[in-house]
């Protein structure tokens, strides 16, 4: 297979968790659209490196993936804090910073 | 041949749990399909003989977030008393854009002229990526140790009981 279907698969699951992130109503719904996406971006890194024939972008892989732990750890750190406070996670009713 | 049909055959498992993860109305449910999601993207990573790196997906992701996520599902909603269902809203503006962003990206990939085959592997690639995140990215590599501390910190911090 040649770098382009790789890059189109990660294009298409990109575009579904940007659907996610978009149309779901419930926080965690949300961070669940983003992980998608990140990992979509994954396989661009990987696919790339591979046919460039560098190791550089799989190191950035790696980091990436680190990275995107801890955004999830925080994340849902946040949603919790979020529900002790507002008693919900619907992302509707979190308007805190509406004037 | 054989690389083809794991190919396509991934791609199914992919795309499939990836929409099963957005369209589920079970949060639960969303979680598990993401899990798959994860371990077929480590699929692909085999293909790319990427195995260091398949492991670490496996680990992280579909160990390390499906628990934490599960974790924070059963906090938030077992206080509520609900049904763990979720609802989407503005679907068709999500569907348009999620669709406009894929014709955009794979309209400029098609444009391109790119590799359709690679060199085979002259070196062990663990290998070669254990050198270079040791010698030539070390400070980004210590930057992230304190990144993962001080994420460590903040969850914790966020997480304390009421006082």
């Amino acid at each position: 297979m040649g770098l382009q279907a790789y890059l189109i698969l990660a294009a298409v699951v990109f575009g579904i968790g940007l659907f996610g992130v978009v149309t779901r109503r419930n926080t965690i719904g949300i961070l669940l659209g983003i992980e998608l996406m990140l990992n979509a971006v994954n396989i661009n890194l990987v696919a790339f490196a591979r046919f460039s024939g560098s190791e550089v972008g799989m190191v950035f892989t790696v980091f990436a993936i680190c990275i995107t732990v801890a955004e999830a750890a925080m994340g849902l750190a946040i949603v919790i804090l979020l529900f002790r406070v507002r008693r919900t996670v619907m992302a509707d009713h979190l308007d805190l910073l509406k004037g | 041949m054989p690389e083809t049909i794991a190919f396509w055959s991934l791609a199914v498992v992919l795309v499939g749990s990836a929409l099963a993860v957005v369209l589920s109305k079970n949060l639960f449910h969303s979680v598990l399909w993401l899990a798959l999601a994860l371990t077929g993207t480590a699929g692909v990573f085999l293909l790319l003989e990427a195995e260091f790196l398949a492991a670490v997906q496996l680990l992280l992701y579909a160990g390390g977030i499906v628990t934490i996520v599960v974790f924070a599902i059963v906090v938030t909603e077992r206080l509520v008393g609900e049904r763990i269902t979720q609802t989407s809203r503005r679907i068709t503006a999500g569907a348009v854009t999620a669709l406009a962003l894929i014709a955009l990206v794979v309209n400029a990939i098609s444009r391109q002229p790119l590799p359709t085959a690679r060199e085979p592997l002259t070196t062990d690639l663990t290998r070669t990526i254990g050198e270079s995140v040791l010698t030539r990215f070390v400070l980004p590599f210590e930057l992230l140790g304190v990144l993962m501390l001080a994420a460590m910190l903040g969850a914790v911090y966020f997480a304390r009981p009421e006082d």
